[in-house]
């Protein structure tokens, strides 16, 4: 046992940091709406990201409808699904997962939960919102714009994404899809600035690096990810914007276009593939970090038992984050690149399963003989591990060169990213809001329509996924709006399409009932208090719920044990919080 | 991408070397209290900007570190075609020395309390980072006024990319800086400043240190470092 005792009753006067450092408020206009408060930023942020991503829900709907029942929709053209699967992509990955983890739960929890008043840079921090809203909207402004929004598909691979054949490449689509990420990232580099600084300066005293939950590891380090993987997306966008607006040739290849010679000459489309993928394969992890992190708490929190193996959590977070630098040309196996690479890069990505494995043992080992309590965040963070595990099996293929080329572009693939970084994050963004809704807004969400919600998502998407897996090995091929007849594909996939999306169009209903109970609850769900989950880390432990603005009254809480003490023996309770001196005399072992 | 993967190398360095020094071998779960070294309390105001824009500069670093990639990547294919860079560039490259050395000056002025000195240093630097942009502004002209214009070529179309991002991040340290001039014009103490100044003079050496970049990549030494390099080595 070590001991760390400055004092020699044990405990440390709190630090008392003088209030005039926090801006506040001075109108309903600074205090709810350009508030600089992280608390007020995260519900904006998540608000607008929860509100796009319905949007995303919707188109997904209405690709079903196409794929199940092709021939019935006639406003379903061929242009149309392209657009639709290009903005529902773009929506989910972007807009949604990025906005919300980092946006909505990197504000929320990461003062709270390392015992700082507020976010390093409030004001930035606000701008970072206003920024992102904005480029929400420019995003939504394309469905409006003559052409409508651009077909491309969500990775705008040129030269298709700015020629005239692809929906919105010769229009405004293109150019407000760029406009929008270019935007989405200067707001993101403002927030992610905040959220890497605060946990390396903010930490109140005894928070120790290592005794941080893993929930602001995964964040953390997803923020610096992504502070380094979102200038390549950048540098991508703004250079197909060169090649668009002023006909340079970074991206263009000499082109023919219904006859016409093109004046585009010499560019490179693999150039586009690198540097999007550079990004795209750190979002990935930038997105599925901070989900192992939440579960990570969720599950000791509901399992009353500490997190196994603490210290492989934290390194493998790290490493992970190191290792998806190096891997990023896997989605390129099929781009015409030199195969050395897809050697190269096959062996990077079935070294990145190592750290990851690591983690699900690590969780069930958790779980292992744990006090499980079934509440609905334990539900949601099951289905996460059993859903990861199943999509990142189906990547230990995919990650394979020679797997991986005659797969590539089938329904398989779709059915891979979707269960890895669609459904098994989504399942933790659930799981967390039923674990902190508490905090937020002091009452509990509805259990009944919680359990429902639950069940109808949990079997619903595995309705939808498991038959695509098949539908993918037996060719049918993505971005096909239509099948027609192809010999190889039997009849009976036309029926299973039908049964996938009416388990696609069940699962959305069922979201609606989430949403009903986030409203409902605001007003008629059960008083919380301040600790409804009797959890040990920092955020249960403010002096009010909803924490005020501060967070912590006159004197920032000091840190003496770790997140994760349950279940201890002895103690008055089965948590210790982090912020509880006990026992107020520490014994002294022996050296 | 062997740029991007050099940078992303040494910032990795950096975070590893920095995770070593925070006890990654400890175990949270045996312990108990608070460490000694935490009882001093949170981090000064003044660090925490510090390093608020030293993870900023890795972020613009990562940015033209890709640029510098791509530039690369698209160098080897065979319709690129070098164009002689404009005199008027070196003189533009004094400029931001210049307003680098003045800014260094000022700052250390302002830490011994020389008032005069100090103000008369960012003025010259404020006017020095504005040649700068001006004397960009001007090279523009001149590859245009020569034909070079932004869809002439992709070393060209590279060219007016690198250098349009370096300006817009050296506008945005000339807002920076003008914060600076008119406080130091308002107050007769500088101390208070001196925090200010401190980002400032760091945010201005550092893009310094990327134009110097952005020339050795443009102006074609970087192929000759690499390939005396190499020589070097074998």
């Amino acid at each position: 046992m070590v001991e760390f005792t400055p004092k020699a009753a044990g405990t440390v006067p709190p630090a008392e940091v003088p209030d005039v450092e926090l801006y506040h408020p001075k109108s309903w206009w600074t205090k709810y709406v350009f508030s600089q408060d992280a608390k007020i930023i995260a519900i904006q942020y998540s608000g607008t990201a929860i509100l796009i991503g319905l949007v995303a829900l919707v188109l997904s709907w209405l690709m079903r409808l196409q794929l199940g029942f092709p021939d019935t929709f006639s406003f379903i053209t061929v242009e149309a699904y392209y657009q639709f699967i290009t903005m529902h992509g773009m929506i989910m990955v972007i807009y949604l997962l990025t906005a919300l983890f980092l946006g909505g739960f990197g504000n929320y929890l990461i003062p709270l939960m390392i015992g700082a008043r507020d976010m390093a840079f409030p004001y930035v921090n606000m701008l970072s919102f206003w920024i992102y809203l904005v480029a929400v909207l420019v995003l939504v402004a394309s469905f409006f714009a003559p052409g409508g929004p651009t077909g491309a598909g969500w990775t705008l691979y040129p030269p298709q994404a700015i020629l005239s054949g692809t929906p919105g490449g010769q229009e405004a689509g293109i150019l407000l899809m760029l406009s929008s990420l270019v935007l989405f990232i200067i707001g993101f580099t403002m927030g992610g600035l905040n959220y890497a600084v605060t946990v390396l300066q903010c930490r109140t005293r005894g928070m120790t690096l290592m005794r941080m939950p893993l929930t602001i590891w995964g964040i953390f380090t997803a923020t610096v990810m992504a502070l380094l993987a979102f200038p390549a997306l950048f540098v991508a966008g703004v250079m197909m914007l060169f090649d668009r607006l002023v006909g340079s040739s970074f991206f263009m290849p000499a082109l023919v276009e219904l006859g016409e010679r093109l004046d585009y000459g010499g560019g490179s489309p693999i150039l586009f593939q690198h540097l999007f993928w550079f990004f795209g394969h750190p979002e990935v992890y930038i997105v599925a970090l901070p989900a192992f992190g939440i579960v990570s708490d969720l599950i000791s929190v509901h399992a009353r038992k500490n997190i196994f193996g603490y210290r492989m959590m934290v390194w493998a977070i790290v490493i992970i984050g190191g290792l998806s630098f190096i891997v990023w040309a896997h989605h390129m196996y099929v781009s015409g690149m030199n195969p050395w690479f897809g050697f190269f890069f096959a062996t990077t990505t079935l070294i990145i399963a190592i750290p990851t494995a690591i983690k699900v043992y690590n969780w069930v080992l958790t779980l292992w003989r744990g006090d499980i309590h079934f509440t609905l965040p334990m539900l949601f963070a099951l289905a996460f591990i059993v859903t990861f595990l199943n999509g990142g099996l189906s990547g230990l293929f995919l990650g394979n060169v020679v797997v991986d080329v005659p797969l590539s572009d089938t329904m398989f693939v779709v059915a891979h990213f979707h269960m890895v970084m669609g459904v098994a994050p989504i399942m933790v963004i659930f799981g967390a809001i039923y674990h902190w809704y508490p905090k937020i807004t002091g009452r509990m969400l509805d259990e009944t329509m919680g359990r429902i919600h639950f069940w109808v998502t949990f079997v619903g998407s595995y309705a939808i996924f498991f038959p695509m897996h098949y539908v993918g090995l037996v060719g049918v091929p993505r971005r096909y709006n239509e099948l027609g007849d192809l010999l190889f594909v039997p009849p009976s996939i036309a029926d299973l399409n039908a049964f996938i999306s009416i388990a696609a169009l069940i699962v959305g209903a069922a979201q609606m009932v989430f949403l009903f109970n986030l409203l409902w609850s605001l007003r008629h769900g059960k008083e919380a208090g301040g600790n409804p989950w009797r959890a040990a880390s920092l955020e249960w432990q403010t002096p009010a719920t909803p924490p005020e603005h501060g967070n912590w009254g006159k004197s920032l809480p000091v840190v003496y044990r770790w997140a994760y003490d349950y279940s201890v023996p002895g103690a008055k309770e089965d948590f210790i919080a982090q912020n509880d001196p006990w026992p107020e005399e520490p014994e002294r072992s022996p050296a | 991408m062997s740029v991007i993967l050099s940078f992303i190398f040494l910032i990795m360095c950096i975070a590893g070397w920095w995770l070593a020094r925070h006890h990654l071998l400890s175990k949270p779960w045996l312990e108990r209290g608070v460490p000694a070294s935490a009882t001093e309390g949170a981090a000064p105001v003044n660090r925490t900007a510090k390093v608020g824009l030293g993870v900023f500069l890795a972020v613009i670093g990562a940015l033209f570190a890709l640029l510098a990639s791509a530039y690369f990547e698209r160098m080897g294919l065979p319709d690129w075609r070098d164009f002689p860079l404009p005199r008027l560039l070196w003189v533009n490259t004094g400029m931001l020395i210049a307003c680098s050395a003045a800014l260094h000056c000022a700052l250390a002025d302002a830490r011994n309390g020389a008032l005069k000195p100090a103000r008369s240093g960012l003025v010259i630097a404020s006017l020095a980072g504005l040649a700068f942009v001006f004397g960009q502004l001007a090279v523009w002209l001149q590859l245009v006024s020569v034909g070079l214009g932004v869809a002439s070529n992709p070393a060209v179309t590279f060219f007016y990319l690198l250098t349009g991002l370096h300006g817009l991040h050296i506008l945005g340290g000339l807002v920076a800086l003008a914060f600076a001039v008119s406080s130091a014009f308002h107050g007769t103490d500088l101390r208070p400043l001196i925090p200010r100044l401190e980002l400032c003079t760091i945010y201005w050496h550092f893009l310094l240190v990327i134009w110097l970049a952005i020339l050795v990549v443009i102006a074609g030494w970087a192929e000759e470092i690499v390939v005396t390099c190499s020589q070097l080595f074998s």
